[in-house]
């Protein structure tokens, strides 16, 4: 499996975020996404997860031998832990986690599993809207093991994370690109593991250009 | 596929009980009903005759109340990307996200509202008919709320715009929910009303799933 | 006419800024060819669209001159309205068009959703205004002529309803694009509302109708027209179309401008 990014564009509001990244992604690689504020390190991982444009070049998934997925399309094999972590205040955090098991498509093994992993299990029956930031983090992060999905994009992961579920998060990567997964992660702090590329964008302040009128 | 659409519609069943939406809709319903009298006189009579009509009324306007949080919730907090990305088509998903607010907030509003009607000295003999038409026509409006709560999912103060976007698509619901009621209905009785009104809410079924979807799409383009 | 300086004005702005353009193409992105394509497209449509306005503004000056001398001077009066008739030939035209304008916006936004043809939506953006005041003249000559027929300003008729109804579904439509900053999602969304309103456009005349029949049984019947009348109300009609035409081709001149302004704007922004 590879992801391949040629002479990628993103464009947003009439300006040129970034143009002309090239990069290539194999199983079981941590990629890093490296840059200045505004340089296109959310919407690069946006792009992957279909939820913003491809506005030049070509992002494509190369299954090689395996594939098992059939014709999935690109953001069904992603999972995505963006800047907010989607949860719904006035649910449980089981309830929050199993809603998503049960959308991405796992099982209620999976999520006792993952919040025993990121130390949720006390506060499984705890209303979202009394956890820490720290703590809805690693729920938000629990999402990742649930259900299995190939490519992982993480922006900021380690945002509000202590060293232990850091470490958690660690554990997790490491399993994940030992059983053939990728990693796409956004970050201006050091990663729990370390990268096989590091990928860096501009800065995208320069390059405001007129796109389409 | 099944199993996601299910999951969806628990979730959004589960937020609009513990969430406060059916309650804040409910509690809107009733004070709506104590303005009545006091705007247009206690004469028994002339709020019998009205009673059907502001019932109607009280019913869109509650669901109106509730438009704004149905999808915007979910963009505010990410769980509309997430859910994009789910294995569901958009279509089903928006169509799973009208079905929960049918059946957390305007099917109980819409079974709620005739019996308080008696409050207005609404002729009990109506009161099934009223029913039958309110629980149908419920499900429309629901739809129509979900395309201009998807239109609007983005967008802050969104509850300026809703009503704007809504209210005009109402009109046919609100005509044929009422016209069951209706004084001389001839020898069909409701019937016919009621056949129109199934339809419409088929026409509304069959455009919001596309109509919401193209909203969304756009947001994430 | 007023258009003439407007549009020698776009006229230079347009020149100056395809100069800057061709400037700004080397700088172009791969994979940009399809916005680039639009590009040469508007400027074709607007030199099209500057040769034949001179002349739909002559066509259309004509037609109200005639229409409106056999409307209010030499048709007949109206052996039960008197005078009165004569707002017919004002107010059953602003109602034609302001279905009419609907309907085109819809169509627009269907080629705009289909194609993603940026011009379809400035067609479709254009024509909103033009419709909602059409609508609105509708509703206050329905009013004024509502005064001598019925009495009183205001009666809730199927017809004036329906009108009524359509002037919300034009300030929904407007609403769309004033609430978005972004006007490529304001874009998508307004295709959106315009396709879902024409849809409910017939379910709704078709309810208003039907609700009108069930409170007041047919108070009006209809009237045949004799054809001293019909020929005055279609030339009236064909000079609305035309007004419409030329203030439509215009105003999606103007909304081509202002697009070319915004991009400049943010280039001249960059380059700063």
């Amino acid at each position: 499996m590879k992801l391949n990014a040629s002479a990628l564009a993103c464009e947003r509001n009439g300006r040129v975020v970034f143009s002309g990244v090239d990069f290539v992604v194999k199983s079981g690689e941590l990629a890093e996404l490296r840059g200045p504020n505004g340089s296109g390190k959310s919407s690069l991982l946006r792009q992957v997860a279909g939820l913003v444009p491809v506005s030049g070049g070509g992002l494509t998934l190369d299954m090689g031998d395996d594939d098992s997925a059939g014709d999935q399309p690109l953001p069904q094999r992603c999972h995505y832990v963006g800047h907010q972590d989607a949860l719904k205040p006035s649910l449980t955090v089981r309830q929050n986690l199993s809603f998503w098991a049960m959308l991405l498509g796992g099982g209620d093994g999976d999520v006792e599993r993952a919040l025993a992993a990121f130390g949720l299990q006390a506060l499984s029956e705890v209303a979202v809207q009394f956890l820490s930031a720290g703590q809805r983090r690693r729920l938000a992060l629990a999402r990742l093991p649930v259900a299995p999905r190939p490519i992982w994009l993480l922006d900021e992961p380690t945002t509000a994370l202590d060293q232990t579920a850091e470490k958690t998060l660690g554990r997790m990567m490491d399993a994940h690109l030992a059983s053939g997964g990728m990693v796409l992660a956004a970050t201006h702090a050091t990663l729990p593991r370390k990268a096989d590329h590091v990928i860096t964008l501009g800065n995208g302040d320069s390059e405001i250009r007129r796109l389409q009128i | 596929m099944t199993a996601a659409f299910v999951a969806l519609i628990r979730r959004d069943l589960l937020l609009s009980y513990r969430g406060g939406g059916v309650g804040a809709a409910l509690a809107f319903m009733l004070a709506f009903l104590v303005m009545i009298p006091l705007a247009i006189g206690p004469d028994q009579e002339t709020l019998s005759r009205l009673a059907p009509g502001l019932m109607w009324l009280a019913l869109l306007l509650a669901v109106l109340l509730t438009t704004e949080r149905l999808f915007q919730q979910d963009w505010d907090d990410g769980s509309l990307e997430l859910l994009a990305m789910a294995p569901l088509p958009l279509e089903l998903l928006c169509l799973a996200k009208a079905l929960a607010h049918w059946l957390g907030v305007s099917l109980p509003l819409a079974i709620v509202a005739g019996p308080l009607g008696i409050l207005l000295n609404l002729p009990v003999d109506r009161l099934a008919v009223l029913l039958l038409g309110m629980v149908t026509g419920s499900l429309a409006l629901s739809l129509i709320a979900a395309i201009a709560g998807a239109v609007t999912a983005g967008l802050r103060r969104g509850g300026l715009l809703i009503p704007l976007l809504v209210l005009p698509l109402y009109v046919p619901v609100l005509i044929f929910g009422l016209a069951t009621t209706g004084g001389d209905l001839g020898p069909a009785g409701a019937t016919p009303s009621l056949l129109v009104l199934a339809a419409i809410v088929l026409i509304t079924l069959v455009l919001q799933p596309w109509a919401a979807a193209a909203a969304l799409r756009a947001y994430f383009r | 006419m007023i258009n003439v300086p407007a549009r020698s004005i776009s006229d230079r702005a347009l020149s100056t800024l395809n100069a800057s353009f061709k400037a700004d193409r080397d700088l172009r992105l791969k994979g940009y060819s399809d916005a680039m394509q639009f590009l040469a497209n508007p400027t074709i449509f607007m030199r099209l669209a500057n040769a034949v306005l001179p002349w739909a503004w002559t066509a259309a000056a004509l037609c109200f001159a005639a229409g409106l001398y056999m409307a209010l001077i030499s048709s007949p009066t109206d052996y039960q309205k008197g005078e009165t008739v004569r707002i017919m030939y004002v107010h059953v035209p602003a109602a034609w068009l302001a279905l009419f304008i609907y309907v085109l916006m819809a169509v627009a936004s269907a080629v705009a959703l289909i194609f993603r043809h940026p011009l379809a939506d400035a067609a479709a953006k254009a024509a909103g205004p033009l419709g909602a005041v059409f609508c609105f003249l509708a509703l206050v000559t329905g009013a004024i002529w509502g005064k001598p027929m019925w009495g009183t300003w205001w009666v809730w008729d199927a017809r004036l309803t329906s009108m009524f109804i359509l002037m919300l579904l034009y300030l929904a439509y407007l609403a769309i694009w004033q609430a978005f900053d972004d006007p490529h999602l304001a874009a998508g969304l307004a295709r959106v509302v315009a396709l879902v309103g024409v849809i409910m456009v017939p379910i709704i005349k078709f309810s208003v109708e039907w609700w009108n029949t069930l409170h007041q049984p047919a108070s009006l019947a209809k009237l045949a027209i004799d054809p001293a009348m019909l020929w005055p109300l279609l030339l009236m009609a064909l000079a609305y179309t035309l007004f419409f035409l030329c203030l439509h081709l215009t105003a999606i001149g103007n909304e081509i401008t202002a697009r070319k302004l915004r991009a400049a704007r943010l280039k001249a922004i960059a380059s700063t």
